[in-house]
């Protein structure tokens, strides 16, 4: 049996209502847990760029892949071995201010972590950490012992190596 | 949407005229070619109905009885005619009613427009009456599906659901349009949609791989020929058939491809799969190239991959390249729409012959002719076959009537026995197996191709799911010939129970009313045989009434469908007994 890898899936596709639900709905049908999703604008002008994260055999992705491009309003979609792209994750920490005068090992953490504080008040501070999955959850692991107030961490945003070639497939429709 | 002005290519303008959006719904519909439609009326598709009583002298709106029976009707008229064909509901339990209909269509390649009212606009996600979320719960059993909540978007909506419907691989698309938005007037035009911009629906296939596939064909000393329903979608009947006559190749089918190459041509070897015949299935695992066209390696078809044709170099001619490696690694995909591949694959075969291979399926099919299908034609014992009230049919129809059958044994035994001169003529649930699809199908079926005879075959467990389309049958006055082949069980759950369960006979056994008094109630003349005796002028007196007809026969109670590959084993480990 092949082994389950991280694969991260790139689909272009229209930006319309109820996309979401067809393209998870590829996974739930499947019995695939998605680890992150995230969608956002793209480099081309109305069209969606989707990053999705799943662990799965390379066979299985490829017939996945195959059900995401085969949907009306998708133009294209990739996936990606963690060697073929560059990524970055986010997380936001809340944390007693208190903590930050009281705890000098916390500032050590932060200034080692390269990671950013967003604001400080009299109560909590934000702190910012950008990168890859294993550096957050590093943090994550050095912050937990003092306490977290609250933590939100975004989904795997990725941009390929390898050139993908929407806009030349776009330009061919229009011509 | 502005955006879909801009994303997808149209034509064939219509001057602007100022309208409501129900009316501009039908105004498309009339554009799109659409004559007949099925439905049921309510309260959120109220307007949408309003003009379809206007515009009755151009749009034939036929009341089914319940919504799965319009959607299956709607399904019938669009597999014997090739057209997309179109289905109305309101909202709520309309819609939700459509649900079996549209997975049918989907696994079947249907190409089907469902459109389905919504409470106003304004109510969306307020538990408004009949108010449910008909987008969300048709997108996985949908090719695509749109909710209207502007006027002015219809006539776009509507020209890409057409389109999408229809081209590549066919598909139910579902159109959801807000009450607000049938009374809200604009002003109307309207284009055909020709292309979408995200949306390739026709490959073109590799001329060095069609090459490739040719020097496989050509060298190949034992190939077989597997054919699905995708013959007939790309309307490639008459290449294939020139493709199956100059190399010589033994070709079998799948169901759905049933009827794209006459029964009694002398390369129709059979149907392959669960219940098909005996020498397709074990030569599929003798065979060295498979050559499959128009078809997805069904798991009823391919019994247990890991024993299924693992000696063959597998072509695979296909429109979906998700179905390319899907189940069965291809050694050369083929993807593209079968009539275009196959037109120029054909240049490039060899005449050939074949006779030795020829005679191995000869031989497979004397043996299945003594074990099975002498005693299911022509049984000595007491109790009728279904088989022989199949055989009756074929020698009235001259196999030229479209069988619509349900699911269950009666459907193995009308696939396997039918006599099949026409294309399109055997409409049945493949994929999604729907009891009930037979009677309203059939309703479709005979309304699209007046021309033709239409014969429903269903099982007495099948035919009371949707019984209730005889009011259909009998206010449209259909002449449509329907036969209960009735033999008091749910036979083919049973069959697995005799087998597979111990003969535990778990809620198969049925206690029918008596069929003959309800198809009279519905003023449908109607009789019943439990005698061999009485089959062959009943069935005569069934084809030679110009109205519609009901037939009761009922069969041995305890039959069974052979041969069969059991589940889990692999083709060439088919039973015959």
């Amino acid at each position: 049996m092949e082994e389950n890898k991280p694969y991260t899936i790139s689909i272009y596709t229209e930006n319309n209502i109820g996309l979401l639900n067809r393209i998870s709905a590829i996974f739930q049908r499947r019995h695939i847990n998605i680890e992150s999703i995230n969608s956002s604008v793209s480099e081309i002008e109305n069209i969606s760029k989707w990053t999705i994260v799943v662990e799965l055999t390379e066979e299985r992705m490829k017939k996945i892949i195959g059900q995401i491009e085969k949907q009306v309003e998708v133009i294209k979609a990739y996936y990606h071995r963690e060697d073929e792209i560059i990524y970055q994750e986010s997380c936001l920490f809340k944390i007693k201010s208190e903590l930050l005068f009281e705890e000098r090992q916390i500032q050590n953490i932060i200034k080692e972590s390269n990671s950013n504080i967003v604001t400080v008040n009299k109560e909590f501070f934000v702190l910012e950490k950008s990168g890859r999955t294993e550096e957050i959850e590093l943090l994550h692991r050095e912050l937990e012992v003092f306490g977290i107030m609250q933590l939100t961490r975004s989904g795997r945003i990725s941009v390929s190596k390898e050139e993908m070639k929407i806009s030349k497939m776009l330009e061919a429709f229009s011509n | 949407m502005k955006e879909i002005v801009t994303l997808e290519k149209q034509t064939d303008t219509i001057v602007k005229e100022k309208m409501s959006g129900s009316e501009a719904v039908i105004k498309c519909l009339l554009a799109e070619g659409v004559k007949t439609l099925y439905g049921y009326p309510g309260g959120a598709i109220m307007p949408v109905y309003d003009q379809l009583h206007q515009y009755q002298d151009q749009i034939h709106h036929v009341l089914a009885r319940h919504e799965q029976g319009a959607i299956h009707a709607a399904q019938g008229y669009a597999r014997i005619s090739g057209k997309v064909g179109v289905v109305v509901a309101t909202s709520g339990p309309g819609a939700t009613n459509l649900v079996t209909g549209i997975a049918d269509a989907q696994i079947d390649s249907t190409p089907l427009v469902c459109i389905t009212g919504q409470v106003n606009s304004k109510l969306l996600g307020s538990d408004a009456f009949q108010e449910t979320d008909i987008v969300g719960i048709s997108t996985p059993v949908t090719k695509w599906n749109h909710q209207i909540t502007k006027a002015s978007d219809i006539p776009e909506v509507l020209a890409k659901a057409f389109y999408i419907a229809k081209s590549g691989r066919p598909g139910p698309v579902l159109i959801d349009i807000t009450k607000d938005v049938q009374f809200e007037e604009f002003d109307f035009s309207y284009q055909k949609c020709i292309q979408i911009r995200s949306y390739k629906p026709v490959p073109v296939a590799d001329e060095e791989k069609i090459q490739e596939a040719a020097a496989l064909i050509n060298s190949a000393k034992k190939p077989l020929i597997v054919w699905g329903q995708g013959v007939i979608l790309s309307e490639a009947e008459a290449i294939f058939k020139a493709m199956v006559e100059k190399s010589g190749i033994p070709a079998a089918w799948t169901i759905l491809g049933a009827s794209a190459l006459p029964t009694s041509h002398p390369l129709n070897v059979g149907m392959v799969g669960m219940h098909g015949n005996y020498g397709p299935n074990v030569l599929t695992n003798e065979c060295d190239v498979l050559i499959a066209i128009g078809m997805r390696f069904d798991d009823r078809v391919t019994g247990n991959l890991n024993f299924y044709a693992k000696q063959a170099k597998v072509i695979h001619f296909e429109i979906d390249a998700a179905e390319v490696d899907k189940n069965v690694k291809a050694n050369i995909p083929i993807i593209g729409d079968a009539k275009v591949s196959l037109t120029q694959l054909l240049p490039y075969l060899k005449e050939k012959k074949h006779t030795d291979w020829h005679q191995r399926f000869k031989d497979l099919y004397t043996i299945e002719y003594e074990k099975v299908i002498k005693n299911d034609l022509h049984p000595t014992k007491e109790g009728l076959t279904m088989g022989e009230v199949i055989k009756e049919i074929n020698l009235q129809s001259k196999g030229n009537a479209a069988i619509v059958s349900d699911v269950g044994q009666h459907q193995m035994i009308a696939c396997r026995y039918s006599d099949f001169n026409i294309t399109k003529s055997n409409i049945t649930s493949g994929g999604l197996g729907t009891m009930g699809f037979a009677l309203p199908a059939a309703i479709g079926a005979k309304m699209a191709a007046p021309e033709r005879d239409v014969v429903a075959v269903i099982g007495d467990g099948g035919y009371q799911m949707t019984i209730q389309e005889l009011g259909t049958v009998f206010q449209q006055r259909i002449p449509l010939k329907i036969v209960v082949l009735n033999n008091e069980f749910l036979g083919m759950v049973r069959q697995w129970q005799q087998l597979f369960f111990d003969k535990r006979y778990a809620s198969t056994e049925m206690t029918n009313p008596d069929f003959v008094a309800i198809a009279k109630g519905y003023y449908i003349d109607a009789k019943k045989v439990t005698k061999r005796s009485e089959l062959n002028s009943a069935v005569k007196e069934m084809m030679e009434t110009d109205g519609p007809y009901f037939l009761e026969v009922c069969v041995e109670k305890e039959g069974n469908v052979f041969p069969m590959v059991p589940a889990g084993a692999s083709v060439s480990d088919i039973r015959l007994e």
